[in-house]
């Protein structure tokens, strides 16, 4: 049986500020789903509700995988369910190695019960396994010895989100703008290499404004988002026509969703 | 390697109790509790000291009795100079019990995987550590090249005309009332000279001839690396050592000569009752590099500068610290480098992390005397504090007394960054160990530094550091 993420009436405030009014989506293992909307409709912070972010709270409705309500778990724990958010802004943290990084990571979410110090990846099989990831997303090995994303490029974080991705094999993962700010190779290099991971064990859900990454990773879903709430779900065609036209026709389909969206943008201001 | 590790509950190793005393019965020798001429001249016949020795300690002490407290650094307040034993000569088995042993601190050996004969080193419970037989041949060795590595008592025995020479030039009584009060009483510690040209291509450490006599309350140290000669010198461990004296107060003192290169490491986990008032100074001549590498936990107040003077042109020296100051610690520590002379350059890289209340204090000072122009000094301090209740702060001085030189300095103080804990936790890793990466990686520059087996400890220690902390 294929997993289920399923989200509920969904409301999730920012240091008070309400700014998902009721998201409702299911994606099943497997599948592909395209999220679109213009800036400040409350894409990120889905995802960050999703990942289980501390400063984005849920004031009502539900998270949950197969039947398991996750709403209220720690970010650790529902990566160990096979959650996983590819970051939008790939986080600097100096002095730690990207090869120890991972392989911590990755003892922690095929061996959820070991123990601290114990249970860790074979160190040999771990650097067979990372060099051939790397491998196929054209990284350079060297990068495991780098310090995480620390003097990286924009491209080389995005990378290695795809490659921490590639390493932990999660259920659900939800890509926010992994396209943005690349050149057109690297966003080659990153849809080639989502496409090849991407499968019938694992559920995306791609954040993006851009057309290539659908491309590569033609959606069965494509959701509009406007003022904190999924206002249209269609196919792939929608994902064409919102590049093609942009929102204005949303908008005017849902006037009371865009009014929010224009105040959301102006408060970011 | 222990195999018996105990659950991971209950050890935290900045709060262990310093609950165990020693048997007072157990020594040779012990000087009545406090300090004046006849005590120190008791130390001097004790150890069988040419007169001036004595005469050095005796007027050291003159000194020590004029000198104010220090008025700035840490509080001194409860340090009560007249409650202090000055000097003890262990009988031969040094008899506290490993029952004594308060059960954390074993569960902490073990669970840092200390071999057993060490345990029991530094727990107090054997006065001599069973390494004589391990660094036999290497000694030997040394012995062929003409190095000379001994313990500083036997130094003056052995080797008079040496310590004539060169002891209390780099660093005089008249320093400081604490360096005063060293050469006062000092006992132990290391001496080494290294002959022009001799390259000794692994670090001499203290653990060859750790005994009762090489670690102390009031250890004098004495380097001096020839023309040409190389070396690197590790001291202490990143293990809590257990002292039941609350003051300690060492003295080390180095001599790099033209084109030499020397590298003193040092790791230090004092009990939380500990005042750990340090002073170390190096004298770096031409084309020379001097290293200090200097990692400061544990104790309840550390006051350490170590410093380094560039006496001629080409003279480099450098200074590496990490400070973990934890629940009732105050680390106060940095680094001084004097330019005396052109064309010399300095580097000081501090990193200090405070917890559970600790309070880390960064104190430096660059100074570039009149006439040594075009010197390069660069100067990084960057601190983390780990929660709302721990502090950092920075003092860092300089005084420059030439126009052409160039002096940079930057300085760091950061909290945990919500958004790095989050990251690392949406991948799978426990607020703790995410905590700890964190903190790792935060003084990764400074523990790839070190000796392997050190470097290993050193972070299996700050995983321990950060164990049920957060949260
Ligand atoms: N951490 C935050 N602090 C304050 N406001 C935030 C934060 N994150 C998001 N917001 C606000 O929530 C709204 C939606 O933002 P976001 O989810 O980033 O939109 P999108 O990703 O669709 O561009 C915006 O008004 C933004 O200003
Ligand atoms: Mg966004």
């Amino acid at each position: 049986m294929s997993s289920l993420l399923k989200i509920t009436d969904l409301h999730v405030s920012v240091a008070d500020t309400p700014i998902l009014k009721g998201v409702n989506l299911e994606i099943r293992q497997g599948e592909i789903h395209a999220l679109m909307g213009p800036n400040g409709s409350g894409k990120s912070t889905l995802a960050y509700a999703l990942a289980g972010h501390p400063n984005y709270s849920v004031t009502s409705g539900t998270i949950e995988i197969d039947g398991v309500n996750i709403t209220e778990l720690e970010a650790d724990e529902r990566a160990r369910l096979g959650m996983f958010l590819a970051f939008q802004y790939p986080v600097v943290i100096p002095g730690v190695k990207v090869a120890d990084f991972i392989r911590h990571a990755i003892s922690n979410i095929r061996n959820p019960d070991r123990k601290e110090g114990e249970g860790l990846v074979g160190m040999r099989e771990f650097r067979k396994e990372i060099k051939s990831r790397m491998e196929e997303l054209g990284m350079d090995v060297e990068f495991a010895r780098r310090y995480l994303n620390d003097g990286f490029s924009g491209g080389e974080k995005k990378r290695m989100e795809i490659l921490q991705m590639a390493m932990l094999q999660p259920k659900f993962a939800i890509l926010d703008e992994t396209d943005s700010g690349l050149d057109s190779d690297a966003v080659r290099v990153v849809s080639e290499g989502l496409a090849k991971l991407s499968g019938p064990e694992m559920g995306v859900l791609i954040i993006t404004h851009h057309e290539r990454l659908l491309e590569f990773n033609p959606p069965q879903y494509t959701h509009v988002m406007l003022g904190g709430r999924i206002v249209e779900t269609g196919d792939a065609s929608l994902a064409h026509d919102l590049h093609a036209n942009g929102y204005a026709a949303i908008r005017e389909r849902h006037p009371e969703a865009a009014a929010d969206n224009a105040q959301a943008e102006a408060a970011a201001v | 390697m222990s195999t018996d590790v105990p659950e991971k509950a209950d050890v935290e190793i900045g709060d262990y109790q310093y609950g165990f005393h020693d048997p007072t019965d157990n020594y040779e020798f012990k000087s009545r509790k406090g300090l004046d001429a006849e005590i120190v001249a008791q130390i001097s016949e004790m150890k069988k000291e040419p007169e001036w020795m004595r005469q050095f300690r005796l007027d050291s002490l003159k000194i020590f009795e004029s000198r104010p407290m220090p008025d700035w650094g840490g509080d001194m307040s409860e340090l009560d100079f007249d409650d202090i034993y000055y000097y003890m000569k262990a009988a031969k088995e040094q008899g506290r019990s490993w029952d004594d042993v308060p059960d954390d601190i074993r569960k902490t050996y073990d669970r840092l995987g200390i071999p057993e004969a060490e345990k029991k080193y530094l727990a107090g419970v054997k006065a001599q550590y069973e390494s004589e037989v391990v660094y036999g041949s290497l000694q030997e060795d040394l012995e062929k090249q003409g190095v000379i590595f001994t313990d500083t008592d036997s130094a003056l025995r052995d080797h008079p005309e040496l310590l004539r020479e060169y002891f209390g030039k780099v660093i005089p009584p008249e320093d400081n009332k604490f360096a005063a009060l060293n050469s006062a009483v000092w006992s132990g510690g290391s001496f080494i000279y290294v002959p022009p040209g001799v390259k000794i291509d692994f670090p001499l450490q203290a653990y060859f001839r750790i005994n009762s006599q090489n670690m102390g309350q009031f250890e004098r140290t004495l380097i001096i690396v020839d023309e040409g000669a190389e070396a690197h010198y590790v001291e202490g461990c990143t293990a809590p050592t257990y002292s039941s004296d609350s003051l300690h107060s060492a003295v080390v003192e180095i001599i790099v000569k033209r084109g030499g290169r020397f590298r003193y490491t040092t790791i230090q986990n004092w009990s939380n009752n500990v005042y750990n008032l340090v002073t170390k100074r190096a004298m770096a001549y031409g084309d020379s590099l001097m290293e200090w590498v200097d990692g400061n936990l544990g104790s309840k107040l550390t006051m350490k500068y170590p410093a380094i003077y560039l006496m001629e042109p080409g003279a480099r020296g450098e200074t590496l610290s990490i400070a973990f100051a934890g629940n009732g610690q105050h680390q106060d520590a940095g680094a001084k480098m004097v330019h005396c002379a052109p064309h010399t350059s300095s580097r000081i890289i501090s990193k200090s992390i405070s917890k559970d209340g600790g309070r880390s204090s960064y104190r430096g000072l660059v100074k570039v005397d009149d006439g040594a122009d075009h010197c390069k000094s660069n100067v990084v301090c960057d601190a983390l504090i780990l929660d709302p209740d721990s502090k950092s702060d920075t003092y860092p001085y300089i005084e420059v007394e030439e126009q052409d030189v160039a002096i940079e300095h930057e300085a760091s103080v950061s909290r945990i960054a919500e958004e790095q804990l989050f990251y690392l936790m949406s991948r799978g890793l426990t607020e703790e160990e995410a905590s700890a990466m964190i903190v790792t990686g935060f003084i990764e520059p400074l523990v790839k530094e070190l000796p392997m087996e050190y470097a290993v400890e050193m972070n299996r220690l700050i995983e321990l550091q950060m164990e049920g902390s957060v949260g």
